[in-house]
């Protein structure tokens, strides 16, 4: 993975960067001593490491905003950070870069019951957000595997989404609006408390941008009342394509849960030997999800029972109660964490037309044998998007370089088949280099375009989501 | 000026852009006749029709912009599924003639009721092909349903009426029918009754996928509160729903009166109407506000969204001092600013040809950062040059 040689220059001036920036901030919010900066080395894509320059920790709107100024006058990339959590990169530092984390800003600044919105700072987790306005029975439904860690502002840099956004969308569909310091430093406000945009979708554009376009530093998100209950059934296929048409016939039934959750038999062992979940041995399993009063759960679950009954099943079975329906998400929840016991991984996320599942599973299988590497298959099957696991060993010479070819290969292949690069992870500098692959040229331009409007000095994230031949010309 | 150009597919698309010698007025089916209608060449994509892919098990459906809504909706109901979003049909209250396309329901975000619950136009387009200032032929998105592959320029397009690019092809989440649905009809005293009571309706986990208001010929109030679903289901929700809001006023079911809601025929002979977006429960402030500026002369309101959407009118009789009428935009738009909405000028007689801006003026920063972003899209200016303003 190349990323761009650092300016000579910028490094030069270290020591005058962090004085200016001591002057608008706590002299413990700027962090410049190389044994410090190196907890900033790299977010959950680990493979990839480089200290920053310098670390920043604002705390308010303005201390963002006085930051922007002295980097934007000095010339200095920016970088900035929730929680790095990104498994794409997205908060990777360079060499000559300011890392600017939001850490620090974690107040919920409004909570709105009637008008079912909470106004946060961006370095808030998610999670924490849900647990702000718990004690009305209100949650924020975007819920990435991430969620007791990541923050907003990563969360709308990545547009990201989670096991349940089958019903309820991804943070684009939650985010009501923003306040984001562009970086010359000016404060905007984007959006609010009400719906739509009169004038261009700029709240749209900025979910989703990858930190490139400004800082978000204040967030409105929509709340929703909590269902009254959830309950999971559990059913086991002898084939991946079995399991496919069954999530096809499902929702043409008009059923719509509000998760559907698929693993492949490699997942299905992992898992079992890491949680010890009760899985049966089969070679797909899905979970699904749905919610309601306790009658309409079980309504829902008898219809979806009945067609999953006509697929032949391995074995089918509904959870009774709090105790069973976590045994069922026992062993999905926690499997990044059992296929990483047994082998490093790379985890990928791109996103499929549902009819081309078994072809792509198939075809994911064929290039697992090829390259001699080991595929598991996690995904949200109600919406195509994938998580194969590629299992490699980190010390082995030449074994992450196989990985990220093969890796290469899969997600080309889910383009191929009408499907994206990525459904909720972000470009980051995981999928930079494939984006002529799913992109023409003008359509690369016309994005970039749109970061010439924001921030024409490409100072914002700059190595990220094009390819760096392609931004070459505009970040020099 | 000459005929109006209608391109047989992208390629022809491009090739008008790309040799036009002055402003393009883009139409879809020419039923929104909402902001000003710029001078110049008119160019309708109404011939690129057709529903280019639909699979129903993965719930997409990719067409053509041109393709007509009703169309779309006949193919959607042959499999039992939907526009989730519901998209308002503007030409009774608009009083215009044609036929509401895929493209002009994109290019001007338009939704309806369920757009409190499922989320808006722009929350339903997957994908987008479009031809830029230039010519260009450019896309963005998929046909997925989560894709966050570089920036979401779907959102950016959508809603854009035509200043950034002229759609042709958008691929669309789509959803399942409901079983049924059933509507609570509650009668309450005030126009801050029924934003209470709304907000308790949302504020339930029942799902409220309409809540609305409006005034009876009577001059009473009723909100309108809608659930949909499997039947066994709404009767519950119905029930509940009752009982935790019969504090408000007297409720009973009625018949579906969505559409109604939707497109509000019964004010198709007002002379101005407008279209307020805001929090909630600001829909009061407002209220009262135009209560205030004209107290003998009454308006009619209608609330959705909870109270977010407003909408405004006032007949010709009412409005017939143009310098009142002014006094009126002005203060309206003012007000909303301050709040943070917006106000659209919908239609008006008798402040059509006042120099006027019918969308919300924008804050100095955002107006910047979108007359930037045209003259990127649109280097020469001419693809409907100040239609949102």
């Amino acid at each position: 993975m190349d990323m761009p040689q650092p300016n000579s220059e910028i490094l030069m001036k270290k020591a005058k960067i962090a004085t200016a920036l001591r002057t608008v901030l706590p002299h413990d919010a700027v962090i410049d001593d190389p044994s410090e900066t190196r907890a900033y080395e790299c977010d959950a894509l680990t493979a990839y490491r480089c200290p920053p320059m310098i670390a920043v920790l604002p705390a308010t709107t303005q201390q963002v905003s006085d930051v922007l100024k002295i980097c934007h006058r000095e010339g200095v990339p920016v970088v900035p950070r929730g929680s790095g959590t990104s498994l794409a990169g997205g908060a990777l530092p360079t060499a000559d870069c300011v890392i600017l984390g939001v850490a620090k800003m974690s107040q919920v600044l409004e909570t709105d019951y009637e008008n079912r919105l909470i106004r946060v700072q961006s370095g808030r987790t998610n999670l924490s957000v849900s647990g702000a306005v718990e004690e009305e029975d209100f949650f924020y439904a975007p819920d990435p595997s991430s969620q007791m860690a990541c923050a907003i502002a990563g969360n709308i840099a990545m547009n990201s989404g989670g096991a349940h956004c089958l019903k309820y969308g991804v943070t684009t569909n939650n985010l009501l609006g923003v306040t984001m310091v562009m970086m010359d430093g000016e404060i905007v406000e984007i959006g609010g408390g009400h719906l739509d945009s009169s004038g261009l979708d700029i709240l749209g554009i900025i979910c989703g941008s990858e930190g490139q376009l400004g800082v978000v530093t204040e967030a409105t998100l929509r709340i929703l009342p909590k269902p009254e209950g959830a309950r999971p059934v559990m059913i086991a296929f002898d084939s991946n394509e079995v399991a496919g048409a069954c999530v096809a016939d499902i929702i043409k039934a008009g059923v719509l849960p509000v998760a559907i959750e698929f693993m492949d038999r490699p997942i299905i062992e992992i898992c079992e030997n890491f949680a010890k979940a009760g899985y049966p041995d089969c070679e797909a399993l899905l979970i699904i999800e749905v919610e309601g009063s306790e009658t309409e759960i079980q309504d829902q679950l008898d219809r979806i029972c009945t067609i999953a009954q006509k697929h032949n099943p391995v074995e089918l079975r509904q959870s009774q109660s709090d105790t069973e329906s976590a045994a069922i998400w026992l062993g999905r929840k926690s499997a990044f964490g059992a296929v990483g016991q047994v082998a490093d991984y790379m985890c990928l996320d791109g996103t499929i037309p549902v009819s081309a599942l078994p072809e792509v599973l198939r075809r994911i299988k064929e290039l697992s044998e090829h390259y001699g590497l080991r595929v598991g298959n996690v995904f949200h099957a109600g919406d195509g998007n994938m998580h194969p696991l590629i299992m490699f060993d980190a010390n082995k010479k030449g074994d992450l370089e196989l990985c990220e070819a093969m890796g290469a290969d899969v997600l080309r292949l889910c383009v191929e088949v009408g499907g994206c690069l990525t459904g909720e992870h972000g470009v980051g500098i995981e999928k930079r280099d494939l984006m002529e692959d799913q992109y023409g040229a003008g359509d690369l331009e016309i994005q970039m375009a749109v970061k010439d409007v924001f921030d024409p000095g490409w100072l914002l994230n700059p190595a990220k989501v094009f390819p760096l031949s392609v931004s070459e010309t505009r970040r020099a | 000026m000459s005929a109006t150009i209608f391109p047989q597919d992208e390629a022809a698309l491009s090739a008008a852009i790309l040799n036009a010698a002055g402003p393009l007025q883009i139409l879809g089916g020419g039923t929104r006749s909402i902001g000003w209608i710029p001078e110049g060449q008119k160019l309708s994509t109404a011939q690129l029709k057709g529903i280019v892919l639909y699979e129903p098990g993965a719930l997409t459906l990719v067409a053509k912009t041109g393709t007509s809504i009703a169309n779309i909706e006949t193919a959607l109901a042959a499999e039992n599924q939907k526009l989730a979003f519901e998209p308002m049909d503007h030409r009774i209250l608009l009083g215009t003639q044609g036929t509401p396309t895929l493209g002009g329901v994109m290019a001007a975000n338009v939704s309806g009721p369920r757009r409190i619950q499922v989320g808006a136009a722009r929350d339903f387009a997957l994908g987008v092909s479009f031809v830029d200032g230039s010519g260009q032929i450019l896309k963005n998105g998929g046909r997925v349903m989560k894709n966050v592959t570089g920036y979401d320029l779907v959102k950016l397009m959508v809603g854009s009426w035509g200043t950034l690019g002229v759609l042709s092809e958008v691929a669309l989440k789509v959803l399942p029918v409901s079983e049924t649905q059933a509507t609570l009809k509650i009668y309450v005293s005030s126009w801050a009754q029924a934003v209470a009571c709304m907000s308790a309706a949302l504020g339930t986990p029942f799902d409220v996928s309409g809540a609305a208001t409006i005034q009876d010929a009577d001059g009473g109030l009723g909100v309108l509160i809608r659930v949909e679903g499997f039947e066994a289901s709404i009767r519950y929700r119905i029930k509940e729903l009752k009982t935790r809001l019969a504090k408000f006023g007297e409720t009973e079911e009625v018949l579906n009166p969505w559409l109604e809601v939707r497109d509000i025929p019964s004010w198709a002979s007002l002379d101005t109407v407008w279209k307020v977006s805001v929090r909630p429960t600001d829909a009061l402030s407002v209220i009262a506000m135009m209560q205030d500026l004209q107290k003998d002369i009454g308006f009619k309101c209608q609330l959705d969204w909870g109270g977010g959407l407003l909408w405004l009118g006032l007949d010709f009789k009412q409005l017939c001092d143009v310098p009142f009428g002014l006094q009126l935009h002005k203060a309206l738009q003012g007000a909303v600013g301050q709040l943070g909405g917006h106000t659209t000028l919908m239609k008006s007689g008798i402040l059509s040809t006042q120099d006027i801006p019918h969308f919300q003026p924008l804050s100095r920063a955002v107006e910047i950062v979108s007359q930037n972003l045209r003259s990127k899209f649109d280097p020469r200016g001419i693809l409907n040059p100040g239609r949102m303003s």
